[in-house]
């Protein structure tokens, strides 16, 4: 249809006018949540940078805008030889948790999705159980097998519950499913044992999963928090999240600070979500293509 | 190149049997066609021989080696599936080296190995390119090249054609063809396509729930069907099958014409193949009305209703009968076929 509407004047010409767009109020509203939303997410993130731009007497003040912004937490936090420490606690456990991550619950929802064995879906069921329980109840257990193992305050012990995960099981397991078997028995055929075929053939066709996972587990791994502090004792062991919680003193909780490291640790969660965003995109617009 | 033999081959799921006991050998360079209706088994033995299936019970030999129970890579054998199976992350290149990727040739020597098979497949120029940017037919290609590249002594086709179009099918068919021709290889192609296994088999192995209904070269089928299901299956469009009474030396019709015609006393179905049944002026088998027309340019299939019901015949295509028109329906009789109306099974 036109947005063109022909009318006859007075002088029986015919005159041509833009008819008025109707207003859809769908459409409004849509965009008004839209916007309410993105405020909501946004908020949080402005505020943190906010107070990191702010000397300590004004933190409490809810204004958006610094009255005198510094960068002198930002100095502060740099200089603190700690933080680095934190720093590369928290980039060494996220990217290792997140390798196994993608190895383990690959291979397992590989296995479970393409291989047909006695109790296989009774495992399933098992590990997807897992996820029903929250991690309030896990702590305890995981803490006392570390205890026993010897894993307190050690790399070790922050990252072994993460190595592998039900949820990654599960997503990768149903992207396996997309994969055509004839993919897999072609290469059978081929000469390729069991685990190359995995390795070769269908890892790369399920790369757009394997991307949402790491982003999943590296960004789950580098804000966890509660396990990290009860696992680790030692100031060195902290992770990221641990260590500026523990900025200021019993007084006072130097909360410029905290939002300060906050902000700097929020760089390598983008870096690691940009750089496996573009595979997620370019597996969509790949399964979109026909032949 | 090599010889291929079933003998007595069972495949079970649980308490269900799917293959009842397949009897057959493939010559050495022969091509067989593996047809019948969804179901029937055709691609569960193909599977099997391929090594992708369990074997129940039964032997299957390539050559002189029992097979059962050899993993796929060790058998030397080559497959082509319904949907190609090329990896859509690899370049044609890469996807038709990988079928040399366990071979211990040297470098230089696979690389022009995959040369030779892209300039044999006339793909040369889309090496580099990936399966997405390629079209059914190329992409086929590719998965014949992936086949080809290891000189396998078994060709192993699962319907490959069925998921191109009827035009780039012909195509595929005559290169198919071309390379059992040119490569001189024993090929096993599976297919439900009657018209691809007359036009590509040296042999045609019809198949039906399980068992093999016959065993012919694609003229021994088509002239000579062993029971009522090939007669039917092979032929487009099917032979018609009539109802009728023997006396020994008389067959006795619907509508009651009677034909001299020696066949077992009982109940018998008569089977005219439409190519063989033509409008007549007098003398006809059967008498009918023209219910439809179908005009293929030389010829027109006329669909006649009679007293033994629908029949299918051909007509001349510069003058058929006309929709209504009462027509009489006769055949030679050299050209009739006789089958046992209880087991199916031809008598003549």
């Amino acid at each position: 249809m036109s947005a063109t509407e022909i009318r006859p004047t007075t002088a029986g010409v015919l005159d041509t006018k833009a008819a008025p767009k109707p207003r859809n109020m769908g459409q409004i509203i849509r965009w008004l949540l839209l916007f309410a939303g993105g405020i909501v997410m946004v908020m949080p993130i402005a505020y943190m940078i906010s107070t990191s731009l702010k000397w300590p007497w004004e933190v409490y003040n809810v204004n958006l805008i610094p009255e005198e912004p510094t960068v002198e937490n930002y100095l502060y936090v740099l200089e603190d030889g700690r933080f680095y420490w934190w720093f590369l606690n928290s980039i060494i456990i996220a990217t290792a948790t997140t390798i196994s991550a993608l190895f383990f619950d690959s291979l397992v929802g590989y296995t479970l999705c393409k291989f047909k064995f006695p109790g296989r879906t009774l495992v399933f069921i098992a590990i997807l159980s897992t996820l029903m329980i929250p991690t309030e109840m896990l702590v305890i257990p995981w803490y006392l097998m570390s205890q026993s193992f010897g894993w307190l305050d050690s790399y070790w012990g922050i990252m072994f519950p993460g190595l592998m995960t039900a949820f990654g099981v599960f997503l990768m397991k149903q992207f396996f499913e997309s994969v055509p078997d004839d993919f897999l028995e072609a290469a059978r055929i081929d000469g390729l044992n069991e685990f190359q075929i995995w390795w070769t053939v269908a890892m790369p066709l399920v790369r757009p999963a394997l991307a949402a996972l790491a982003i999943f587990v590296f960004l789950g791994n580098w804000t966890a928090f509660l396990w990290p502090l009860i696992v680790t004792n030692s100031t060195d062991m902290y992770t990221l999240p641990v260590g500026l919680a523990g900025f200021g003193d019993e007084a006072d909780v130097a909360w410029e600070l905290i939002m300060t490291g906050a902000a700097i640790s929020t760089i390598p969660t983008l870096v690691v979500f940009l750089v496996f965003q573009r595979f997620i995109i370019r597996g969509v617009v790949m399964a979109g293509l026909k032949g | 190149m090599a010889e291929l033999s079933l003998h007595k081959l069972v495949k079970r799921y649980g308490d269900t049997e799917v293959l009842h006991g397949i009897d057959l050998s493939v010559k050495d360079g022969e091509f067989v066609v593996f047809v019948g209706p969804s179901g029937c088994g055709k691609s569960t033995t193909l599977r099997m021989i391929a090594g992708l299936e369990e074997v129940s019970g039964g032997e299957i030999r390539i050559d002189d080696r029992v097979v059962n129970n050899l993993e796929p890579k060790e058998r030397d054998i080559a497959m082509v599936f319904q949907n190609y199976a090329i990896y859509p992350h690899m370049s044609v290149r890469k996807n038709i080296a990988f079928g040399l990727r366990s071979s211990k040739m040297a470098k230089a020597d696979k690389a022009k190995r995959v040369e030779e098979v892209a300039d044999f497949l006339e793909m040369t120029t889309y090496l580099e390119r990936k399966p997405a940017a390629l079209s059914g037919g190329q992409r086929q290609r590719v998965a014949i090249g992936r086949a080809m590249v290891r000189d396998p002594a078994l060709f192993l086709f699962d319907e490959p054609l069925s998921n191109l179009d009827a035009q780039l099918r012909t195509q595929m068919r005559l290169e198919i063809k071309k390379l059992h021709q040119r490569v001189g290889s024993t090929i096993v192609f599976v297919t439900h396509d009657q018209v691809e296994a007359m036009t590509m088999a040296d042999r045609i192995v019809i198949m039906k729930d399980g068992h093999i209904q016959q065993v012919g070269t694609p003229e021994d089928v088509y002239r000579n069907p062993a029971n009522t299901f090939v007669a039917r299956f092979i032929g487009a469009p099917s032979m018609n099958l009539i109802e009728a009474d023997s006396t020994g030396d008389t067959v006795r019709l619907p509508g009651d014409t009677a034909v001299a015609l020696t066949a077992p006393s009982g109940p018998v179905t008569i089977g005219i193949r439409p190519d063989d049944l033509r409008p007549v002026a007098a003398g006809g088998l059967l008498t009918g009305t023209v219910s439809v027309t179908e005009p293929l340019g030389p010829e027109t299939l006329i669909y006649v209703d009679t007293p033994a019901g629908e029949m299918i015949a051909k007509a001349s295509g510069r003058t058929p009968p006309l929709v209504g028109e009462q027509v009489q329906l006769g055949a030679d009789i050299a050209d009739l076929h006789i089958f046992d109306r209880t087991s199916g099974l031809a008598v003549r």
